[in-house]
């Protein structure tokens, strides 16, 4: 998390045309977009808010919440779908009490869903961290968390 | 049609109809002006077109389909508004819509005002049908969490009328489109309930969204509509009273008033539930044995005359109020002045623009608002000084708004980071107390640059070389270390005003409410003589007026020292005039300021007092010599809507009618005179404060009182007032008229000063200036600054607001707002509770961490009796307006250990 806020705005003149770049560059550094960062962002480029925040949705980049220590990505591709992700999906809703898209108040759990991690025949699938884990049931789940993975 | 066509026009064809339209307008404003229907979605009255909903699709010469609402009309077109090719697009467009769209009319609360049921209609599509074409809506909860209206975005079909009201009209951009694809919605910053985000709560929005997705909380429609004015500020806007039996159900804005054009705010849009409060007074009280008793109005009234008729005098002193009409401040002033035989009548515009009367009398020759509020949008620079416009005066800020949207500069200068500094080209943020420094140090920048005006500084001023002496103490070192504001911020923000076309002062208590406050005055008017600034349209000198009347009350006379229309009372021509009209003998010495008034009564010379709608313990600085005061009273009579913490020391307590319940005239702040109409009768026994005042006069055997209607008294005041000679009542119910307006044929006038200025020999005055500190500086002991200002969702004391449960709890407390760094010097938190301390007094309340504030200055409001913040400030006061120095005085914070 090298640089603060007010450094990465020094890089720019602040113009309307800087604010995707600025985004970019704050969620490279605390990877996510902070909400007081985009207040920050909002009073260097006079641009409302409201429309920073709209404009950063648009793009399936951005995430406003930081990354858990385990990130966990459930597939949503065709075959894991008809595998039945959904269901996985909201047992790991259920399991952390979080929705998707969050991260646990204690920064342990993040959760998000991707399309195809291009293991559909170990459907339904997901990733964790930077492994993926395959053949997922509900009683998986459980696993997935005691587990001491990193 | 004919060949009578002005330039201005166009002639072209519609379905085959000729029409003529304005140039530069669009086809579907051309048809709906001549009652051809097009459907449309996306389309709103005011606001540039969006061009998103596809609906107002035309076929044009070439054959090619067009939006109508963004295309404009030329000379000699042919558009046809229906054919099968226009028609598939449509309902494509339609059911696209409608499939995307909760459908459950029957409960939405836009039913029949709903456009896509319009729609819907007209193209003929059965929305049973459209059951089975719906895709699985992804739920996004009803918001409710606005106490005035819900959001329900089920129901929306994202045409963006919202949005871009909240941005292009109110600035304020609350709302935006966000997420993606199907997902795609209307999203506060962080998807958070809209009571979080930055909404203000106006409402606009929900006006002009065409479904139910924006909606109103109460529903109620109501059988009949009343025209009326807006009775909270001194903006004046036109309103409509929704009334259903005696109970006032909502308000809408009115289109065709020019201050508002239909524009409302929070409070005058919502805040209506105080008029039919089941704690409104609504029969006569008399204080036996320190309990009040109900009487009848006879026993009250005889009551009352026989015990003020002892004070007949200097021993009586009258408050009169900038809530009530002209026609009841003329008969309240009238009373004071031929019946009690005394001049001692004021009332709280002594706290807010007494010094701007006192200021812009001295230099131009009249105190108001030079020009008008519609011109505000016009103008090539704006500079506002000491006014946090968009929450006391929200509907004078959208003419700032506009005002940047068309290019135009905003200077704004206010310690405080008040909303209008995200709009504003140059923010000066001063140090409190320094305004004089900051604009005389502006003008030598000014006039050794040679940027002012010099022919007008020539041909329509006088004094400019002893003014330009005084100019030398203001050299920029000085003047920065004096303001804090930087160097190079003082000099272009004296280029950008020098240098523009038009350039418009507003101000407001920033600069009237200190020891200084009528050199500031001075300052302001010195910098638009300079430049040359008034005398022409989006220009001018404009203090902006806090209460609806208060413009009217002063014009009125209700000030020791005037007459109506500012006549001397020390002018002997002059009281002969009004001791013929009035039949009696007149005082010929002014009477006594209001902070005289509490001083006389606290030394024992006042001993009677009749005080009309002013809560004068909450509303005057250092609140607990104000109670000593009154306490001390022989007798004291109150008039008021509802029992106040002032009323609670009254002898006698009357109960008035709001506005909704009489009729009369009402005076904006750019002199706008203009008519307020009963929709409801009074509620209990409650009574119009003219009536009451007639009654006590008439019991004490006066003559001149037996008006029947306030028709009369316009017309009495008419013909004793040259600036309102020609103002009658006939002649506001087409409109309102802006004084001086002299008589029956003058139309009035909407900028003053264009070829000569109301001084005595016509020309405009500099004033010489130097830096007078604040009275009370911080020290040691008390170490900050406190200031205070006022809230968008309260009004002054908040004697109507805080009858209005929504307005609560948008804003039900008062905090200490406090700078970060401070607060951790001191140990304090967010929402910790703080005692605020001065010479004077102590406050409780909580802490709110803000960087709005600089190091060293605290800010509170003064509308909540549970803080009552003028328990702390300072009753000095500028020498020659008697305002007292409600900006500025020292204190010191402490953590509240208990
Ligand atoms: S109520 Fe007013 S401020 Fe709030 S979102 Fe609607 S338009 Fe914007
Ligand atoms: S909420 Fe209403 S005004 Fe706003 S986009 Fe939706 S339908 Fe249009
Ligand atoms: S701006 Fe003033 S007059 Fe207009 S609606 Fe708001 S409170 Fe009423
Ligand atoms: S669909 Fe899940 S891995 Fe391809
Ligand atoms: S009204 Fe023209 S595109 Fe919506």
């Amino acid at each position: 998390m090298g640089k603060d806020l007010r450094e990465i705005l020094s890089f720019y003149k602040g113009d309307r045309s800087n604010l995707i770049p600025i985004l970019q560059d704050i969620q490279a550094n605390f990877g996510y977009l902070p909400e007081n960062a985009i207040l920050e962002i909002s009073k260097f480029t006079k641009i409302p808010e409201s429309e920073i925040y709209g404009v950063a949705t648009f793009y399936a980049q951005f995430r406003f919440t930081p990354i858990g220590k385990k990130h966990i990505m459930v597939c949503e591709g065709t075959a894991c779908h008809v595998k039945g992700a959904d269901q996985i999906m909201e047992g790991i809703e259920r399991y952390l009490d979080i929705k998707e898209g969050e991260t646990t108040p204690d920064l342990e759990c993040s959760l998000e869903s991707v399309a195809c991690l291009g293991c559909c025949a170990l459907a339904p699938c997901a990733m964790v961290n930077e492994k993926v884990e395959s053949n997922l049931t509900l009683k998986d789940i459980k696993k997935l968390f005691s587990k001491n993975s990193k | 049609m004919n060949n009578n066509m002005n330039n201005n026009e166009v002639a072209l064809n519609i379905d085959g109809l000729q029409i003529k339209a304005n140039k530069g307008i669009t086809i579907l404003q051309a048809a709906l002006e001549n009652n051809i229907y097009i459907p449309n979605l996306c389309y709103s009255p005011y606001l540039k077109p969006g061009g998103a909903c596809r609906l107002c699709m035309v076929e044009i010469d070439d054959g090619r389909l067009v939006t109508s609402c963004e295309t404009p009309v030329e000379q000699g077109m042919n558009v046809v508004t229906e054919n099968s090719k226009i028609n598939n697009v449509r309902k494509l467009v339609a059911e696209l819509l409608i499939a995307n769209h909760e459908v459950d009319c029957l409960t939405c609360a836009k039913n029949d005002h709903c456009k896509l049921q319009e729609i819907a209609a007209y193209l003929g599509i059965e929305k049973e049908k459209l059951g089975n074409l719906r895709r699985v809506l992804f739920e996004i909860p009803k918001d409710t969490s606005n106490p005035f209206f819900d959001r329900d975005l089920g129901k929306c079909i994202l045409c963006g009328i919202c949005v871009r009201i909240c941005r292009d009209i109110l600035g304020v951009s609350a709302i935006d489109f966000g997420f993606r694809g199907y997902e795609t919605r209307i999203t506060t910053f962080s998807d958070k309930p809209i009571l979080e985000s930055s909404c203000v709560s106006c409402g606009e929005c929900v006006v002009g969204c065409p479904v139910g997705a924006l909606v109103p909380k109460n529903t109620l429609q109501p059988s009949r509509e009343v025209k009326t004015i807006c009775p909270y500020c001194g903006v004046g806007c036109g309103i409509y009273l929704g009334v259903r039996g005696n109970t006032i159900v909502n308000v809408r804005g009115d289109s065709d008033n020019p201050v508002n054009k239909g524009n409302l705010c929070v409070k005058g849009r919502f805040g209506y539930n105080f008029i039919n409060h089941p704690k409104r007074l609504t029969t006569p009280l008399i204080k036996r044995n320190g309990k009040f008793i109900e009487v009848t109005w006879d026993e009250a009234l005889d009551y009352i005359a026989r015990n003020i008729s002892k004070y007949v005098g200097d021993s009586f002193a009258a408050i009169a109020s900038a809530k009530c009409s002209n026609e009841e401040n003329y008969v309240f002033q009238k009373f004071t002045r031929a019946v009690m035989g005394t001049n001692n009548i004021d009332h709280c515009a002594r706290l807010c623009h007494v010094s701007t009367v006192a200021g812009l009398g001295k230099t131009l020759g009249s105190g108001a608002m030079t020009n008008t509020i519609a011109e505000i949008a016009d103008s090539a620079c704006i500079f506002a000084i000491g006014t946090n416009t968009t929450s006391t005066h929200p509907i004078t800020a959208l003419g700032i708004i506009k005002a940047v949207q068309n290019g135009g500069k905003l200077i704004v200068a206010n310690p405080r980071e008040i909303d209008l500094c995200r709009h504003a080209d140059i923010w000066l943020q001063h140090c409190p107390g320094t305004d004089v420094v900051l604009l005389m140090g502006m003008m030598r920048q000014i006039v050794d640059r040679e940027l002012f005006d010099s022919s007008f500084v020539n041909d329509r001023c006088e004094n400019f070389n002893l003014f330009k002496k005084s100019l030398r103490e203001f050299d920029l070192d000085s003047v920065e270390k004096i303001t804090g504001v930087n160097k190079d911020k003082i000099i272009e923000a004296a280029k950008t005003f020098a240098s523009s076309k038009t350039a418009s002062i507003l101000y407001s208590m920033g600069i009237t409410q200190h020891s200084h406050g009528t050199d500031n005055v001075i300052a302001v008017s010195n910098l638009a003589l300079l430049t040359g600034n008034i005398g022409k349209p989006s220009a001018g000198v404009n203090p902006l007026r806090g209460q609806n009347n208060v413009q009217g009350s002063c014009d009125m006379g209700c000030l020791p020292d005037v007459y109506p229309g500012y006549q001397s009372v020390e002018d002997y021509k002059i009281l002969e005039k009004f001791q013929r009209a009035w039949d009696c003998k007149l005082n010929k010495s002014s009477g006594l300021t209001l902070p005289q008034i509490i001083e006389s009564a606290h030394d024992g010379k006042i001993r009677a007092m009749y005080i009309v709608g002013e809560n004068l313990i909450l509303s005057e600085p250092n609140s607990s010599h104000v109670i000593e005061s009154l306490e001390k009273l022989e007798f004291a009579v109150v008039q008021d809507i509802f029992l106040t913490e002032t009323a609670l020391l009254a002898d006698v307590v009357l109960p008035a009618c709001t506005f909704a319940e009489r009729d009369g005239t009402f005076t904006n702040t750019e002199r706008r005179v203009q008519l307020f109409q009963r929709a409801i009768k009074p509620l209990g026994s409650s009574k119009p404060d003219w009536w009451i005042t007639c009654e006590i006069s008439k019991r004490l055997g006066a003559k001149g009182f037996d008006f029947h209607n306030t028709k009369e008294i316009l017309e009495e005041i008419a013909s004793l007032t040259p600036i309102y000679g020609g103002i009658f009542y006939d002649r506001l119910e087409k409109g309102g008229l802006q004084w001086p307006c002299s008589d029956a044929e003058d139309n009035g006038t909407s900028i003053l000063h264009m070829n000569q200025f109301a001084t005595e020999n016509g020309k405009g005055k500099f004033l010489p200036l130097s830096y007078k500190p604040s009275a009370e500086l911080p020290d040691n002991e008390y170490p900050f600054i406190l200031t205070t200002g006022r809230s968008l969702y309260q009004y002054h004391t908040g004697t109507m607001t805080r009858m209005v449960e929504g307005l609560n709890k948008l804003y039900g407390h008062d905090f200490v707002e406090i700078n970060p760094k401070d607060a951790s010097d001191l140990d304090i938190n967010h929402d910790e509770f703080v005692r605020v301390i001065s010479r004077r007094g102590e406050v409780k309340a909580k802490a709110k961490l803000t960087d709005a504030l600089p190091k060293g200055v605290i800010f509170m409001t003064f509308h909540f009796a549970e803080t009552p913040t003028n328990i702390l400030t300072n009753s000095a006061m500028d020498p020659i307006s008697n305002t007292p120095e409600l900006k500025f005085c020292a204190v010191k914070i402490e953590k509240d250990t208990e």
